[in-house]
């Protein structure tokens, strides 16, 4: 391929970066415009000390949390399993795995309010914390094309039926085989999928808005509605947040197995004595 | 085993209760009524804005994302820009929903940066001349800011995938460009291109918080309606909702399984 100068592509590429650029800036020069007059800062502080945000804020990063600890406790195992024992059951569990993917949140959500809504045999809906736990399935849900292949793809990388032999021949149970020699193996997908989950659910709005929670996302809705410069400055600051998150989870997606978890991917290993 | 009873209990079920509900009357017996309910003008005229909305959208999505990736790939651009767009994808195809909304209100909206600039400095009011980010093309251009990113990174691959030999066989038979592109490169391309055609139109027609964050619930696309069913039974007839869901649904899977149907079939040239 030659490597001359050509206009037709250069042209494309500049108008998608003025594109993809423009809007940010856009909102960035917006939000700092909530003083007439001057650039300043004050929309930012304006969101940080209104109480409902933190409060919201909190309330999803600890159900995005508690969404990462059950999908990786119910999606490591599964994954072991199929991939060591139940190679055939394998495309049904992938193919679950990829159903949220076909089914919008919303119908989702829709169904999950009538199966357990206050007339049925599991009526999670009628209590604060069952909502808040149905909230968290939802997010797992959600979530499950993305852990799955995350944890997937890291036991693929090692080698997970020496790994058991070696474990079983010393005497190891299952559950400590799991939880002590797979898991730190793949500590850095699950970490990598887990990022990705964060992202997803912390700003999730259909889900959290049906079943009434004061999340995040509603949150954010409802301050488009009320202000003119906070969301501006949300934007501005959601975008730089799922920046972070999509390169940490590259940065984990790429780690070796067993590297070490606070070592930066570019860092070599300090030679071995 | 957990993974397939918590599967089962919390997506399965629940998604089959919609699917039965769909095919029920109010008192519990077996009808197509509400499936043929899906034909009332509202109904109707909500699925018809969603397909003509996501058509639009993901058709400006694959033709913007193809050229930006045949730019980047073949356009002899250098490979620190490639790599800077291609992370900047990845970022973007995930930057969907309500802070998305508020920097093209930011953007576009009536006192948005390039609204203003537009007025002031070329004496074009885009809201005199009939533009609103609230309205139909308001969307799909505020859509394509994942809907470009999402093409460039799944269409990649495929672009990669057109061999190098090709083009110098075509060449030293004496093809032109035009006739390698309509040739060779169109006809191996198709059915990716097609694909992640579908795929695009699929993403945009579950897309719910972008739309509410830009229009509260005035823009009754399908999961809007579906929204406002759910929070207040606005059709009236519960068994009616359960018919929008399934259809919603059904649009859905078609576009997904088409999709993998058709990387299926392009992978054939990747091997």
């Amino acid at each position: 391929m030659n490597r001359r100068f050509r206009i037709g592509p250069s042209l494309v590429t500049l108008a998608a970066i003025l594109y993809f650029f423009v809007p940010l800036y856009a909102a960035f020069q917006f939000s700092l415009q909530m003083k007439r007059g001057e650039l300043s800062l004050a929309a930012y502080g304006s969101v940080f000390q209104d109480g409902v945000f933190i409060n919201a804020l909190t309330f999803s990063i600890l159900a995005s949390a508690a969404a990462i600890l059950f999908g990786a406790l119910l999606v490591v195992p599964t994954a072991y399993w199929v991939r060591l024992r139940l190679p055939k059951l394998r495309p049904v569990v992938e193919f679950i795995s990829l159903l949220p993917l076909i089914i919008p949140s919303v119908v989702l959500v829709f169904g999950q309010i009538r199966m357990f809504g206050s007339s049925s045999i599991l009526p999670l809906t009628t209590s604060d914390w069952g909502t808040n736990l149905l909230l968290v399935i939802g997010y797992v849900v959600l979530s499950l094309p993305y852990m799955f292949r995350a944890v997937d793809n890291g036991m693929a990388a090692i080698d997970i039926a020496t790994l058991t032999e070696a474990a079983e021949s010393l005497g190891a149970s299952r559950a400590r085989i799991v939880f002590t020699i797979i898991f730190p193996n793949i500590r850095a997908a699950v970490v990598s999928g887990a990022f990705l989950t964060f992202s997803i659910c912390l700003g999730e709005f259909a889900i959290a808005s049906l079943l009434n929670r004061s999340a995040f996302g509603p949150y954010m809705v409802q301050l488009g509605q009320d202000r003119a410069y906070e969301p501006a400055a949300l934007a501005i600051m959601s975008f730089a947040l799922t920046w972070v998150l999509m390169g940490l989870m590259q940065a984990f997606a790429n780690m070796k197995p067993g590297q070490g978890l606070f070592r930066l991917p570019f860092q070599k290993k300090s030679p071995r004595p | 085993m957990p993974y397939l009873s918590f599967t089962f209990i919390f997506l399965i079920a629940p998604v089959s209760y919609l699917v039965i509900g769909a095919f029920q009357s109010p008192d519990g017996r077996f009808t197509f009524d509400n499936m043929a309910g899906l034909a009332n003008p509202q109904i109707a005229a909500s699925y018809w804005l969603s397909i003509r909305l996501s058509f639009a959208s993901a058709l400006i999505g694959t033709v913007t994302g193809l050229l930006l990736a045949h730019a980047l790939i073949l356009g002899g651009m250098p490979v620190w820009i490639r790599r800077a767009l291609t992370t900047f994808s990845g970022v973007a195809s995930n930057f969907a929903g309500v802070p998305l909304a508020f920097a093209f209100i930011a953007t576009l909206g009536r006192l948005g940066l390039v609204t203003v600039t537009m007025k002031d400095l070329l004496g074009i009011n885009i809201y005199g001349m009939g533009f609103s980010l609230f309205s139909f093309w308001g969307l799909a251009i505020t859509y394509l800011y994942f809907q470009m990113p999402l093409m460039l990174l799944v269409i990649t691959p495929a672009i990669e995938g057109l061999k190098k030999e090709w083009r110098e066989a075509a060449e030293s038979l004496g093809a032109s460009d035009s006739q390698y592109w309509r040739l060779v490169g169109a006809p191996v391309l198709a059915p990716s291109v097609l694909g992640c055609f579908l795929l695009l139109f699929a993403n945009a027609f579950g897309t719910l918080a972008t739309v509410i964050a830009l229009t509260g619930s005035n823009f009754s696309v399908v999961p809007i309606l579906l929204f406002q069913q759910i929070r207040g039974n606005v059709l009236y007839n519960p068994n009616l909702g359960y018919a929008l869901a399934l259809g919603m649904i059904l649009i859905m899977s078609v576009s997904n399984f088409l999709y993998l149907f058709l990387r299926q079939r392009a992978e054939r040239w990747q091997k």
